[in-house]
């Protein structure tokens, strides 16, 4: 079978980029030695000051987290210390993870309601925050700057009411929220707000 | 701090080493010989038995072990890092420097693994080919001068004059640097063997590397170190260091510079290390040593480092004076007229530490090199060796041979 091949006809052309083929390029010496001089400089810099700068040796230094920092969830006390959480169920349906769970019942005490059960599943959870910004009575909060624990088992890293409360104290705001907000918030001492 | 002190590693294990010596082959084994059952205790082979035994023992595998936690550290200092630090004796973590005693708990700890297919014997023999040579290539270090047992306080003008001498050398050898390059280059066996005996084509790959590098660069540094053979007029070590005597400008570094660095080049290719370290080529080949776990894969680690060893201790004989101390001459310090008499055991002290230093400052370069410069292709690799450092190696020696007959015939 005969093979023909067509003429080239594009005009496009290789660019040459000239590289010389100078003396120390061939020895590579100059390359070299520079590349010497930065390693050593950084190792003679770094034994001198003992420590690199930059690394944070984790268990024993830690850095300060910031303020907005989101830890680990727990539940606000009201002023007898029983659950400031009403069961609105607005934080399970903000939640995009769905990891929590609440059953609520009655308190006998006019029209209000609590949880019975108030389950997070802390492995579910992605530290998102929306719970917190969802609720109403400021009974949820992820300020604690605890990580979340070690467990051997699913079953223990989801957290109920009990331990949940356990890191909870006793929240200042007034219960049902307060009709001047406002006007509070800008006398509020924390530096969130300003 | 850590890094500071490893410097002073070696002042401490070679005063030692020096100091157990001079005890055993000049007081004990003399009194041992007193009794007629005992006279072959100070027969040649059984004193350079105990030498190479304490040599090994007491100088090269610490070193070498603890190489692996230097060269981890001392690559973080490089990159800003911190390096290894969790590893402690009884909560003291001393800069993790027990790294190296957890490394070697692991590697004997790991299983050892040999592929079904692969050659059962030569897969086991390989690692020792690999580490026996490097091994015995030490026996040719001189570590440190004679040693006049019988006028050790005293101040001693010429120490080849006296008698009843011990040797720091394990074997004084006339063929001297031609026995070192005899059995480094057994080496090559031991590489070869591995790559092929795993029955895998990766290791095969990277065990014909390894020979094809070792076999080209044993050219280059045997023509390098010629043109030093040429100017001392011998291959003993310890005559090498004696001729070049304790002043630094006659150093070998100041008579044969390009002999040195082309001999330091060649050398850190045999060793396999990074700008050369195609035969083990992480990202692509994975070496020779692929299909190695635990102590046997160990075994080709530690031939590596004692590799670094012995040629900073080659690098420090044969270029930069061996255990001569920078104005410091059998009798004491001369400088500019003045001099400080010292007796015969403070001037052995003070050659034997100042040689720890001139191996442990090598061994430092090698690893700044090895965390500095990136790895060679293979064909560059071949063309830096035959095309670039044989030619000019060549021309060395010429040039050498014709400077010396010149003075030879003045």
């Amino acid at each position: 079978m005969e093979t023909t091949f067509r003429k080239r006809t594009s005009k496009a052309t290789v660019k040459v980029v000239p590289r010389p083929e100078t003396l120390n390029k061939e020895l590579m010496l100059g390359g070299i030695i520079q590349g010497l001089a930065v390693t050593m400089r950084h190792f003679f810099q770094n034994v001198a000051r003992e420590k690199p700068e930059v690394t944070i040796n984790y268990p024993e230094e830690r850095l300060k987290y910031p303020l907005r920092n989101r830890g680990l969830h727990r539940l606000m006390h009201r002023e007898d210390d029983s659950v400031r959480c009403v069961a609105c169920m607005c934080c399970p349906t903000a939640c995009p993870a769905h990891c929590i769970t609440i059953v609520a019942e009655e308190t006998g005490n006019g029209n209000e309601k609590r949880p019975a059960i108030f389950e997070i599943d802390e492995l579910r959870c992605i530290v998102c925050g929306l719970c917190v910004e969802a609720c109403p009575c400021d009974a949820i909060r992820m300020d604690t700057g605890e990580h979340m624990h070690v467990v051997d088992r699913r079953d223990d890293a989801i957290l109920g009411k009990v331990d949940l409360m356990k890191r909870g104290i006793s929240s200042t705001a007034v219960q049902g929220g307060e009709p001047n907000w406002q006007e509070r918030v800008k006398t509020v001492p924390d530096p969130r707000f300003r | 701090m850590g890094i500071v002190l490893l410097f002073l590693i070696p002042v401490v294990v070679f005063s030692i080493v020096s100091v157990v010596l001079v005890g055993v082959l000049g007081a004990a084994l003399p009194a041992l010989a007193a009794y007629p059952d005992f006279t072959w205790v100070m027969d040649p082979w059984f004193q350079a038995l105990i030498k190479m035994t304490l040599l090994i023992l007491v100088v090269v595998m610490p070193l070498a072990s603890i190489l692996t936690w230097m060269e981890r550290k001392q690559s973080a200092k490089m990159q800003d890092r911190g390096g290894p630090n969790r590893a402690a004796i009884l909560g003291a973590r001393a800069w993790g420097i027990p790294h190296f005693i957890a490394d070697a708990v692991k590697m004997i700890m790991k299983e050892d693994f040999i592929p079904a297919k692969a050659n059962k014997i030569l897969f086991s023999l390989a690692p020792v080919m690999a580490i026996v040579p490097v091994f015995v290539t030490f026996a040719i270090v001189p570590f440190g001068g004679d040693v006049c047992t019988h006028q050790l306080t005293q101040v001693v003008a010429n120490p080849a004059l006296c008698t009843d001498k011990v040797t720091l050398q394990v074997a004084r050898l006339d063929v001297g640097l031609l026995f070192y390059f005899a059995i480094a280059s057994l080496a090559v066996y031991g590489t070869t063997l591995a790559g092929w005996a795993s029955y895998n084509k990766w290791s095969l790959l990277g065990g014909l590397r390894a020979s094809s590098q070792m076999m080209s660069y044993e050219v280059t540094m045997g023509l390098a170190i010629l043109g030093a053979f040429l100017v001392y007029g011998t291959l003993e070590p310890h005559a090498i260091v004696l001729a070049q005597g304790p002043l630094p400008w006659h150093w070998g570094i100041v008579y044969q510079p390009l002999g040195a660095i082309l001999f330091f080049t060649a050398a850190i290719a045999e060793t396999k290390r990074t700008p050369f370290d195609t035969p083990e080529g992480e990202s692509e080949v994975v070496g020779y040593f692929v299909e190695y776990s635990g102590m046997r894969f160990g075994m080709f680690f530690l031939a590596e480092f004692i590799e670094v060893v012995f040629l900073s201790a080659i690098m420090a004989t044969v270029f930069f004076g061996g255990y001569e101390f920078p104005f410091l001459f059998p009798d004491g310090f001369h400088l500019l007229g003045h001099s400080l008499p010292l007796p015969h055991v403070a001037v052995l002290l003070i050659q034997t530490a100042g040689w720890g230093l001139k191996v442990i400052f090598f061994c430092w370069f090698q690893l700044l090199i090895r965390w500095t410069l990136p790895r060679i292709r293979p064909d560059q690799l071949m063309d830096l060796g035959w095309k670039k450092l044989l030619p000019v190696s060549l021309a060395n020696v010429v040039v050498t041979a014709v400077v010396v007959l010149a003075l030879m015939a003045r």
